[in-house]
């Protein structure tokens, strides 16, 4: 009986389709067009992907080339030498700005984190009618142009000696980020169930403990990976350090600004000390990727 | 001992009033259940008691004191969440024993308490393992031990059956019985499932629109509900309510015309009834029965055999009734059927949609789960 009244359903769609195509086949052409828009997207994903790497790949390549080659016709067949990274050595400490920027990037994400942990907490559980407009004020001073800040910074800077210190710099990246942390760990408190910590108060925990023993262990994955996008940025940010520091405090990207000298560019040596200013930080993320995509996906994928 | 007094208690969120006036007695070792339909306030004032939520105004009094201005840890209580709440990177003997942690209870005795009321739950195979490896009845019963644990004098309970499936709630039903017989300890349960209320509670408090409806026993409010909204809460399949003329009311019954045209006198006290004022009729599903000489009559319209019983839904006129009947009653849908109720199953409901007093108090009215007389401070309100 069943089997019947498919076989009259069957007869009856591939006439009403006018062609006398059996039903099975009419399954495939989606599938196909499944797969071709699987293929599509992968080359558009590579093709994106080499386009954002290319400068990279190309830069870390002439690092390895002698300045005449590097001014040169474009090309991959070269001699390697390590030549440019023996003269930017020889020219400039890379320790002392790496070891800098570590402390930097580092320290102002610890402070961001101890800053903006607390006040997150109090805008996803304890909110007031003006939370939502303090979270979209703090965004907005993100759109500021730091230009636009620049001579009062550094006047204040250089009142207070703040001038070329690591605690300068330090301030003024925890300052820069603390917008973007607060709103990240917000979403991802936000995504907290309100019950465990209501439990947790039954307990007889206390905010603190809390926050200790419950909020943070719970959300680390989140936590994590503000703060990993907070080192990423502070270790990035050109325009406070160049402006702020000189030679004491300063950070790899200053020491990869001093290679544009007057003198003109010199293009093999500019390129062997960027590959080394962001060998660390790419390193460091490669190494962290699945926790970083975890972590920014964590409140997306519900 | 353990009493729970709420004196007046009222809260507002911004301008919205959600608890107004809420004057309740719970005394010592008494199962009381709140019940409700969603945003009737139920939740909120279980909170308000565990101390997660600030009353507006009023007084909390727990063995007396009040407690207002007490912490929720302090206040002697423990609270089982609906959704358990339990903490995910703690294993069931840490969160079990996580309130001991807090206070500083040295590891040993922390764990032979953890063991005693895992004992009672029969967790103790499961001690290692985290929630996530838990099944659903398994982590509840956890929640429920993380409460025993702290010794709490009053036990709250926040809807706890809810994310369980059907046989497993009648399951939990009966163990949560068990366990309040076993703790001696006062337990307040808020639900929306009237039928969790009527089988373990002592006393149920029905509330609607942040107001409470009636208080009483079970069985008090399925015979005897004060109002229209209680008699059609509780009680499943619902009640029945049709329009009815009055044709003569006085202390010793009420005369209506029904629908069809018959009159019937229903022994409740009509003292207070003004001439022509609108009644309606309330009779339960399981009071109606199918008689070729009833006083009502109409079309089945849809039939659901259960087995056991029948319901037959009705169309009477306009109105649809529902009538609950022997499994085997061998008729169809669209037979016309007539069918009628004893008058002393029914109830007589005023232009406020107040009951009217009855005349007789029906005798298992006054019994609690433990066949107990209940205290003087049930009764509408």
């Amino acid at each position: 009986m069943t089997t019947t009244t498919k076989h009259d359903r069957l007869e009856t769609s591939s006439r009403g389709g006018g062609q006398a195509v059996p039903a099975r086949s009419a399954k495939l052409p989606f599938l196909a067009s499944a797969n071709t828009r699987k293929l599509g997207l992968t080359v558009l994903g590579w093709t994106v992907a080499l386009l954002i790497f290319f400068p990279i790949f190309w830069m870390v390549l002439t690092g390895f080339k002698t300045e005449s080659a590097a001014i040169a016709d474009p090309s991959l067949i070269f001699s390697p030498t390590l030549e440019s990274y023996q003269a930017v050595q020889e020219r400039a400490g890379y320790t002392r700005f790496a070891l800098n920027s570590v402390a930097v990037a580092f320290g102002s994400t610890l402070l961001a984190l101890l800053i903006a942990i607390p006040s997150a907490y109090s805008m996803a559980f304890l909110p007031t009618r003006r939370t939502k407009g303090t979270l979209l004020w703090m965004l907005s001073t993100k759109m500021l142009p730091p230009v636009g800040v620049l001579v009062p910074i550094y006047l204040i800077f250089r009142d207070v000696g703040l001038l070329d210190t690591r605690t300068g710099l330090i301030i003024i990246y925890t300052l820069m980020n603390l917008p973007i942390v607060v709103w990240m760990l917000y979403t991802f408190f936000k995504d907290m169930p309100k019950d465990i910590l209501e439990a947790g108060r039954m307990d007889g925990a206390t905010t603190f403990q809390e926050v200790c023993f419950l909020l943070l262990p719970l959300t680390l994955p989140g936590i994590a990976s503000t703060g990993l996008l907070s080192v990423i940025l502070s270790w990035n940010e050109a325009f406070w350090s160049l402006n702020l520091t000189s030679s004491k405090a300063a950070p790899l990207t200053a020491y990869i600004a001093s290679f544009s000298s007057p003198e003109g560019l010199f293009w093999a040596k500019l390129s062997a000390a960027s590959t080394m200013a962001i060998a660390p930080i790419l390193v460091f993320g490669w190494l962290t990727q699945k926790q970083m995509v975890r972590g920014l996906t964590f409140g997306a994928v519900k | 001992m353990a009493t729970l007094q709420l004196k007046q208690i009222t809260k507002s969120f911004g301008d919205t009033d959600v608890i107004k006036g809420v004057d309740l007695e719970v005394n010592d070792r008494e199962f009381v259940v709140f019940v409700g339909p969603s945003g009737c306030g139920k939740s909120t004032l279980m909170r308000m008691i565990a101390g997660l939520e600030s009353a507006t105004s009023g007084d909390i009094l727990i063995d007396g004191a009040r407690m207002n201005e007490v912490g929720p840890a302090d206040r002697g209580l423990a609270m089982v969440f609906q959704s358990y709440a339990l903490y995910p990177h703690m294993t069931v003997e840490g969160n079990m024993g996580f309130s001991m942690r807090l206070a500083g209870v040295p590891k040993e005795a922390r764990r032979e308490k953890v063991l005693e009321a895992a004992k009672i739950l029969q967790l103790e195979p499961l001690l290692d393992r985290k929630p996530k490896a838990l099944s659903g009845g398994q982590r509840q019963r956890v929640a429920i031990g993380r409460a025993i644990v702290r010794n709490p004098s009053i036990f709250l309970f926040d809807e706890p059956l809810s994310n369980l499936d059907a046989a497993l709630r009648v399951q939990m039903r009966i163990e949560l019985a068990r366990l309040h017989e076993e703790l001696d300890a006062t337990m307040i349960y808020v639900t929306h499932d009237q039928i969790e209320a009527m089988t373990m509670a002592d006393k149920i408090v029905v509330l609607h629109d942040g107001v409470v409806e009636q208080v009483g026993s079970p069985m008090e409010l399925y015979h005897h509900p004060c109002n229209r909204f209680v008699a059609g809460f509780i009680g499943s399949p619902k009640m029945n309510f049709l329009d009815v003329d009055l044709v003569q009311s006085g202390p010793e019954g009420v005369r209506i015309r029904l629908p069809g045209g018959e009159a019937c006198t229903v022994p409740v006290d009509g003292s207070r009834l003004a001439a022509d004022s609108p009644l309606e009729l309330g009779i339960r599903p399981e009071h109606l029965q199918l008689d070729d000489q009833g006083p009502l009559a109409g079309e089945i319209k849809v039939l659901e055999r259960l087995g056991g019983q029948t319901s037959l839904y009705v169309q009477m006129g306009e109105a649809m009734v529902t009538l609950m009947t022997d499994g085997d009653v061998a008729h169809r849908v669209h037979d016309k059927v007539r069918f009628g109720f004893a008058p002393g199953r029914a109830h007589l409901f005023d232009a406020e949609t107040q009951a009217l007093p009855s005349l007789h108090q029906h005798p298992l009215a006054g019994l609690t789960r433990h066949d107990n007389r209940l205290s003087s401070t049930s009764g509408c309100q």
